[in-house]
Parts: C-alpha cells; structure tokens; sequence
C-alpha cells in the first residue's frame, strides 16, 4: 500500500486498498478451498456505509450493501456474523475477556469520505443509540424503483473475476498504476454506458501490453 | 487512582498505557467529577491530538469510558464521582478503514 501511495498520492487511497484487498480476501478463500467467507462487519459499518451510499448516490451499492449473505450463486458466499452487533459491545466483550484487542487507525485514511459518516453516526448513538440499527433497518427495505438501470454481473476479460464492466476494478486500477495513470478507474462514470468508463475500458483492451504487475488469472476460481 | 488508556489511546500520551495519578478535585468542591477529571487529562496526560480524546466537554464520541469495570453510563457519565481507589478504563473503538 505504500508503494501504491506513492504512485497515486494521498487521495483515493481506500478505492485501490478495498478492492485489492477483496480479491485478495477471495482469491485466498478460494486457494484454500474454502467453502464460505466470513466478515467482522459490525453495526456500525453496516449503518456507516448505507449511509455513505446514499451520500454518494451508489444505488447499485445501496440496494445489495445491507445484505448478510452475498455472492451465493458464487463458489464462495460471504457472510457477515456481527451485522447487528454493535462495535462497543464488540469491544466491551473483548476487554472482558481479555482478548488480544488490538486497534490501529490506518494511516493512509485521516480524510477519507468514511470518517465523516462514521462521526456523524458516533454522534447519533450517543443520543439515541438504536439509531445504528435503525439506519440499518431503513437500509434493508431500501427498493430500487424499477426504471432504474441497474449493472449486470458478468467476468472481467482478462482475470475471470466477477465484474459488472468488462474489466474488473483491480484489472483497471493495475493498468493505471502500471502505466503512471493514478486517476484510471477513479471517479464514477455517469450511466453505465458513459465515455470515460467506455473510453477506459476500450483502451486497455486493445493493447497487449507487457506490464510489470500482471493480473494473474483467475483459472481455478469458478466465478 | 488508575487510568488506563487502551484501543490505541496511549499513542496520545508518549504510549504509556497505565497511569497512577492523583486528582484533586476544583477549588471549592470535595469531590472530584468525570467532567474534572477530564479536562485534568487532557491539560496534563494527553501530549498529542487532543482531539482523538475528548470533544467539548465529554470524550470523543467512540471511546468507552469504564469506571470500575462498569460502563459510565450506568455511573452517571460526567457527574460520576470519583474516589481515590477507583479504576478508569478508557477504551477508543475508533480504528481501521
């Protein structure tokens, strides 16, 4: 991650840790042929990133964000045991017991979009606290209204992961590290079918370049 | 009485974790408030980023405050009194990405 920093700058940081960091978490589950993924998400990340996916207008992120299982038509669901735990209790239960608690702030993360609704819903519990499950709740019977257009679950062409673009976000983000372009695969593009993604995702598909990092291929990984 | 700063809270204070202190209450009061003790540590044992610690008069929200094993909540909050024997956990929750 540090290396990547200092390609990319202090900005955008988390976009390119989470998504390696997920295939990294899938692609270990799958070499160990493991049979489910399981999460430490808590309450309080439950509620902070609906609450950020309405702050972002990510409905496709927003309808699938409070799910307790995902991916099971995949080799692999992920689950998420503490969905309604709440971290305090988390962290009382591991005092108690005297458990290995151990609490770094990442280093990389002291403006990141998250901290603002994660203060914002500190503030919250401690005037009313069920408002963390509540903002769950509400998160849970969110429903897409219909003429929505929504992206549809395909593999990315080079790596085989899953990806609702043709080339999946690691595959893209790798490119842009590899070829001094910090910003590729950064910032939203309006629609599904928008220039700046179509333009991206052209581009690196008509070249065969040789790159420094390659994507390795996702051969074993029925996704 | 003893202070313990944990979930990271030490790095405020040159990475001490435990702390044997002794408080006097404000001029004219017997006894010594969480509100006092408060603004005690954070003119006296937090060297660095204050703001990681407290927030206007109360602790930062996100770190748990145990007086006696017992969460402060239950103790009064800021209007608990405290005695010289008494046992203070300060637990931050606030970490990760």
């Amino acid at each position: 991650m540090d290396e990547i920093v200092k390609t990319i700058g202090l900005k955008n940081n988390c976009t390119f840790c989470g998504v390696f960091r997920r295939q990294a978490l899938d692609r270990g589950a799958a070499l160990m042929r493991a049979d489910k993924l399981v999460t430490g998400h808590n309450a309080d990340d439950m509620a902070e990133t609906v609450l950020l996916n309405i702050l972002r207008g990510d409905i496709a992120r927003l309808s699938r964000c409070t799910f307790i299982i995902t991916g099971e038509d995949g080799p692999i669901p992920r689950c998420k045991p503490f969905k309604y735990t709440y971290e305090k209790e988390i962290v009382m239960y591991a005092y108690f017991k005297k458990l290995d608690y151990f609490s770094t702030e990442c280093i990389y993360s002291p403006n990141a979009y998250r901290g603002f609704a994660r203060e914002f819903i500190k503030d919250l519990e401690r005037i009313r606290p069920q408002a963390i499950l509540d903002i769950i709740r509400s998160g849970e019977n969110f429903r897409i209204s219909t003429s929505t257009k929504m992206p549809e679950q395909g593999t990315c062409e080079r790596c085989g992961y899953i990806s609702s673009q043709k080339l999946c976000k690691a595959c893209l983000l790798l490119e842009g590290l590899n070829r001094g372009l910090p910003k590729l695969g950064i910032g939203r593009s309006r629609g599904l079918n928008s220039a700046k993604e179509d333009g991206e995702q052209r581009m690196l598909r008509s070249e065969v370049k040789g790159s420094n990092l390659q994507s390795k291929q996702c051969g074993t990984l029925d996704f | 009485m003893r202070l313990t700063l944990d979930g990271g809270l030490d790095l405020l204070c040159n990475s001490v974790k435990i702390h044997h202190v002794d408080v006097d209450p404000k001029t004219g009061e017997d006894k010594l408030s969480m509100r006092d003790l408060l603004s005690w540590i954070k003119s006296n044992l937090i060297k660095e980023r204050p703001e990681m610690f407290v927030k206007g008069d109360s602790v930062r929200p996100g770190v748990l405050v145990l007086i006696n094993d017992c969460d402060w909540e239950l103790c009064g909050s800021l209007d608990a009194v405290l005695e010289e024997k008494d046992m203070v956990v300060f637990i931050s929750t606030l970490h990760g990405g």
